[in-house]
């Protein structure tokens, strides 16, 4: 089976997961108290986001290990995960403003969280426009490694940000220093959410990366 | 150390005397700066929305305008005529060719802000008397950051299409930060707020400053390298 193809059954894989995820969390897990319905909402942005962060600091990774080994493989991965990244980011800022709105009364506030998402997002879009701007494969591969480090280095800097200000945004439940302070049942949903979003990130990630695969042999590059 | 200094020095002093023989984009960006703070003035409802209440935001939006417009000269100036190749081929490091950039950049903003800061001051009635020596430090702050991200990646761009384009859209992401920092720490100076309200966002400025700086330091001769 080519890589192409086992991307494709991994994503598949994972969006019939998905499917049952919110089998799950509508059926089988219950509302929570004070937002009710919308609250669901949070098994799907939580690891979207979780998922959009961790993309970023693994562009970096693969960025850093690029520039040293300057193995090409490390540069298909960066650049698939920096795309993966991007959809996820824009998940997680299509899925806030949907909660938001009942909840908050707006769909956005320039609150410390929201911020720091959208700029992870204009990040990757900046990421991947250079990506495009540049015509030599082998000196475009070098720029974006540059600057996906340094967008790793900016993640802590965004994400501080989290609990430095006082923020309207829900803190964080689950990702703490003490235990997590929700019922079994809703941490059951949302772990296995998270697997999901895993799933889907490595399939997207692989489709990806056999697309590059593909192109390059087809370019001859 | 010394050596990576004199090397440094000797290309921002190349840089700055192209400049001050010139003076076509320096006063330009003087030109610019003064240019954006009427426009401010334009924008507001002057009785509905005091200047000191906008004083930050015009402060930091008009500094940051004019650093990004100084940056996309540092290595523009260096595609005429191979100029860059022969940078190259020198016996330079790699490292003293960013700090010499940084720092002509660095001196290259410094003036159009301290032609900016008492235009500004002009404009917008602010008393900025009482606080100019902490004012001063924090500008220096978060121009320091600004700068050492912004030469790293004029270098990335020159080879690009669109390149002035592409910079700003690379670059705003980076700024937001410092930003943030500098027009809190600034508006708590202009309010007469205690220091010690300001020390996060100083502390803050101060770690993006270490962090950038090295880190583009270290991957300058990535973007360089043939």
């Amino acid at each position: 089976m080519s890589l192409l193809h086992r991307g494709r059954w991994i994503t598949l894989l994972g969006l019939a997961l998905l499917a049952g995820v919110y089998v799950r969390a509508l059926a089988f897990t219950p509302v929570e108290r004070l937002q009710g319905p919308a609250q669901k909402i949070y098994y799907l942005h939580v690891p979207a986001a979780i998922w959009a962060e961790t993309a970023m600091v693994l562009v970096g990774l693969g960025s850093i290990f690029y520039l040293f080994l300057k193995d090409r493989r490390l540069d298909r991965f960066a650049a698939a995960s920096a795309e993966v990244g991007t959809v996820f980011a824009a998940i997680v800022l299509t899925t806030g403003p949907i909660w938001g709105k009942p909840i908050w009364g707006t769909w956005w506030t320039w609150d410390a969280r929201l911020t720091s998402t959208l700029l992870l997002f204009f990040l990757y879009i900046g990421y991947l426009l250079l990506r495009g701007a540049v015509r030599d494969p082998a000196l475009g591969a070098r720029y974006a490694a540059v600057l996906g480090i340094c967008g790793m280095c900016l993640v802590p800097f965004i994400h501080l940000s989290v609990y430095l200000f006082r923020t309207l945004h829900p803190q964080p439940i689950i990702l703490k220093p003490s235990a997590p302070s929700l019922p079994g049942s809703m941490l059951a949903t949302w772990l296995f959410s998270l697997g999901v979003f895993t799933l889907l990130y490595v399939g997207f990630v692989t489709q990806r990366y056999a697309l590059s695969l593909l192109w390059e042999e087809r370019n001859g590059a | 150390m010394a050596e990576l200094l004199r090397q440094a020095w000797a290309v921002a002093r190349k840089d700055l005397l192209l400049e001050f023989r010139t003076r076509t984009a320096i006063v330009s960006a003087v030109v610019f700066t003064a240019l954006v703070l009427t426009v401010f003035n334009f924008g507001r409802d002057p009785t509905a929305v005091s200047a000191l209440d906008l004083a930050p935001t015009i402060l930091w939006v008009t500094f940051t305008f004019a650093a990004m417009l100084a940056l996309n000269r540092a290595f523009q100036l260096e595609l005429e005529n191979q100029a860059l190749e022969g940078l190259l081929v020198s016996p330079l490091s790699r490292t003293s060719l960013y700090w010499g950039k940084l720092l002509a950049n660095l001196a290259f903003v410094a003036v159009v802000e301290s032609v900016g800061l008492p235009l500004f001051v002009l404009f917008f009635n602010v008393p900025v008397g009482r606080v100019l020596l902490p004012l001063v430090a924090v500008i220096a702050l978060a121009t320091v950051g600004f700068v050492a991200v912004g030469t790293l990646f004029s270098a990335l761009v020159i080879r690009t299409r669109f390149a002035e384009l592409l910079l700003v859209v690379l670059l705003l992401p980076f700024l937001v930060r410092p930003l943030i920092g500098a027009v809190q720490v600034t508006a708590r100076l202009f309010g007469d707020r205690p220091l010690s309200e300001a020390v996060g966002y100083l502390k803050l400025l101060a770690a993006y400053d270490i962090v950038f700086v090295s880190l583009a330091s270290f991957l300058f001769r990535f973007t360089v390298d043939e």
